[in-house]
């Protein structure tokens, strides 16, 4: 048998001959595939740039090449230029929401860095019931934000708020506190839900965190006679840094770029003083129809979120390099 | 059945009724009394809004079978929420799919008129054979003299009031202008029974509010010819400086982050005594009258009365009420269908049910619905709906009502003037914003 692969057409004997040593001739072909690196990375990496390319990419330049058109629903696209960014950033309701977006994400995220903190510290102890504390700490992470800031909205709702009506039994109030009628409280409101979801994921990342700090360092700053406050800022503070600025770089971009929240919570309202930037792209896009203008809208988060994003990475450099 | 098991007479029945389908539509499938033949397994899916009156939404799915088997395909119905109708049509228009045929609120088909079939030779038939639309049709549903979407209907509004509460403080009657009404709500809301009045982002209640009442005071975002903004009037600022004090006096002013479900919750539950509704507040507090009751453990239906229109400002009193069409979407695959299921939803034995179940909260598009024999069942505080069709304006009022007019309640702006000022900006400075705002839409 000269060439048992090309016998396939023969008696079944021949056949059953040559079928293993055909298989292990691909399976040597298809190992040295393998161990060639660059076919391998290329084989590994094309799912993920495919979906990066269908899911991100696309969506991505789609997006600029909307912000630059006077593109709306139903209507062809032309080339305007920079008109959309000119005319959003002339828009008081624009510069509104840009402001709001600000303000949101700074005290969100400086709320749920110390409140989840805070936890962090406290669930790093060992007290009876840390596990059931820990699992429930979860549970607002755990919850569709859809879905718990309904159940806020419920409790912010202007006639039938049960924070009101608890807060009148107490005689604490006489007349209804506007939650979500007044625009000021309607953004420190949103804040605070906000921070309420939020936080478990400072306190769960954090709290891994404190958990790679050896204790022996604490004890051995305890014996140089440091307190709580100095043993958590000359010892768990540095220590913690690396993982705290993560944290935080991901909650700025999420909080930055926030709509479900809003949407359900206030929808804008009232009179635009709680529009984000997220929510404002979305009216202006979505329900008006102007996706050009709505683009460029949203498009205004990317250098901000830039700035955070290449500041992470410069800071983790450093950190590496150290 | 198979190319062999069809024999001629099985073939001339099907040709002719297909035939008949195509010359005559509807009229031809009742004649050929079988169901055309579309390809089998075709589906038409049709978007509205969730009802303010659930029965309404009920009676459709019932008579989805019914419509499914009249014409051969499957008729489904999606209800979603009203302030999600526009993303859901920007989003189907964009891509190219998704339902056949869209509930139109307001004049949105001027908005998306090239992403809309011209459905006169559907229109026109219907309004002819029911004595006519209403006026206010030929503004929101006709393009360039084509109808691109079928009028449906009508929600009227009106204030629902306590007729027992207004009568406590002494007043037999409904307030016919806006100082009385001030005056009145005054009295109520020192009684802890304020009127309600939402005033949010929210796509009925607030708009429905806000435009008659600018319009009341001589106000207008446009004038006539529709191109030049005319917000920064007196009339307008009189308008925002009475309901400074209006909302501070007699409101609840909670209302700011209103819904437009809020004010009914608000009414059931006692904590207002009127608001500007459809007749929803009422229906419901009927047909849930073990639950819904008033402070004295009495069907607070019993207690409900209607003004038909809000009070009369300085310029006159007016309306403006939610038009409802259907639209057949460009990108569907089935427009024929499409158009044959409206024309058979707007039968009168079809439509005649949907429009009894809602005993005035939709009315006609046609005015042949006036002489309905409900009308004569249905109680007085509901009979104001019986011709609430004919008042309305649309929005761009005095102008024609294009999609500039659209883009600007969508924004709105109108609504915002107004909440801007009663959260404390100068009367003068939210005007002066409403007008940037608007030039921008109108002039820019």
């Amino acid at each position: 048998m000269k060439n048992p692969i090309a016998g396939g057409a023969g008696s079944a004997a021949r056949v059953e001959v040559a079928l293993p040593h055909s298989g292990a001739v691909r399976r040597r072909a298809f190992e040295r595939l393998l161990e060639n690196e660059r076919l391998l990375a290329f084989a590994l990496l094309t799912p993920t740039v495919v979906l990066l390319g269908a899911f991100i990419a696309y969506p991505f330049v789609m997006g600029v090449w909307f912000s630059l058109s006077d593109i709306s629903v139903g209507q062809p696209a032309h080339f305007v230029g920079l008109k959309n960014f000119v005319k959003a950033w002339n828009d008081s309701i624009f510069r509104t929401a840009f402001w709001n977006t600000t303000v949101y994400t700074f005290w969100a995220t400086i709320f749920k860095l110390a409140l989840g903190m805070w936890l962090a510290i406290i669930l790093n102890r060992h007290f009876r019931g840390k596990r059931l504390v820990r699992a429930s700490m979860l549970l607002p992470f755990i919850i569709p934000t859809v879905l718990s800031t309904f159940a806020w909205r419920w409790m912010f709702d202007p006639t039938f708020s049960v924070l009101n009506w608890t807060l009148y039994k107490m005689g604490v109030i006489v007349t209804k506190l506007p939650f979500l009628s007044n625009g000021d409280w309607a953004l420190w409101c949103a804040i605070a839900v906000n921070t309420w979801r939020g936080m478990p994921f400072f306190a769960i990342t954090l709290l891994a965190g404190l958990q790679t700090i050896n204790t022996d360092l604490h004890e051995a700053a305890s014996l140089d006679g440091a307190n709580g406050w100095k043993r958590f800022w000359h010892v768990t503070w540095p220590l913690l840094k690396p993982v705290t600025v993560v944290v935080v770089v991901f909650s700025i971009i999420q909080t930055f770029s926030d709509f479900q929240l809003i949407y359900v919570l206030t929808g804008g309202g009232p009179a635009n003083s709680t529009h984000l930037l997220a929510t404002y792209a979305y009216q202006i896009g979505v329900a008006t129809g102007l996706l050009g203008e709505g683009a460029a809208i949203s498009l205004f988060m990317l250098p901000v979120l830039f700035l955070v994003v290449w500041a992470q990475l410069r800071y983790l450099r450093k950190l590496e390099g150290a | 059945m198979d190319a062999q098991g069809m024999n001629r007479r099985h073939f001339l029945k099907v040709s002719g009724t297909a035939a008949a389908v195509l010359t005559t539509g509807i009229e031809g499938i009742v004649a050929a009394r079988r169901a055309p033949a579309w390809a089998q397994g075709t589906k038409l899916h049709i978007v509205r809004w969730v009802d303010f009156i659930p029965e309404a939404d009920v009676e459709l799915k019932r008579q989805a079978p019914e419509a499914s088997k009249a014409l051969g395909a499957e008729i489904t119905f999606e209800f979603i929420n009203a302030n999600d109708l526009q993303p859901r049509i920007t989003a189907a228009i964009q891509s190219g799919s998704g339902a056949d045929i869209i509930q139109m609120l307001w004049n949105w088909p001027q908005l998306y008129a090239n992403s809309l079939v011209d459905i006169s030779d559907v229109a026109e038939p219907i309004g002819k054979a029911q004595g006519g639309y209403y006026d206010v049709f030929s503004s929101t549903a006709k393009v360039g003299g084509k109808w691109l979407a079928v009028p449906h209907g009508t929600g009227g509004n009106a204030v629902a009031y306590r007729r027992s509460w207004f009568n406590e403080i002494g007043v037999k009657e409904f307030p016919k202008t806006w100082d009385e009404y001030r005056e009145v709500g005054k009295k109520l809301k020192a009684k802890g029974k304020p009127i309600g009045q939402a005033l949010g982002h929210s796509f009925g209640d607030p708009p429905t509010f806000a435009y008659p009442f600018l319009w009341d005071f001589g106000g207008a975002e446009v004038d006539a010819t529709g191109k030049k903004v005319a917000i920064n009037s007196k009339g307008t600022i009189e308008s925002v400086k009475f309901l400074q004090a209006f909302w501070k006096d007699a409101c609840d002013e909670g209302g700011l982050a209103w819904d437009d479900t809020n004010n009914n919750r608000a009414f059931h539950a006692g904590e207002i005594s009127a608001t500007l509704n459809g007749a929803s507040i009422y229906i419901v507090a009927k047909r849930q009258k073990d639950k819904i009751k008033d402070e004295k453990g009495e069907p607070l239906w019993q207690d409900i009365e209607h003004a038909a229109l809000m009070p009369k400002g300085p310029a006159g009193q007016f309306a403006l009420y939610a038009a409802f069409q259907h639209a057949v979407m460009k990108y569907s695959k089935n427009q024929k269908l499409a158009k044959e299921f409206l024309k058979w939803l707007h039968q009168d034995a079809n439509y005649g049910k949907w429009f009894e179940v809602n005993e005035g909260y939709s009315v006609g598009a046609t005015k042949k619905w006036e002489d309905h024999p409900m009308w004569a069942k249905v109680d007085k505080p509901l009979q104001v709906f019986r011709q609430a069709a004919r008042l309305t304006r649309a929005f761009g009022h005095p102008g024609p009502a294009t999609a500039k007019a659209t883009e600007a309640y969508t924004k709105y702006i109108i609504v915002d003037m107004y909440a801007k000022a009663v959260q404390g900006m100068k009367a003068e400075d939210a005007v002066k914003w409403a007008e940037g705002e608007l030039k921008k839409i109108y002039e820019g």
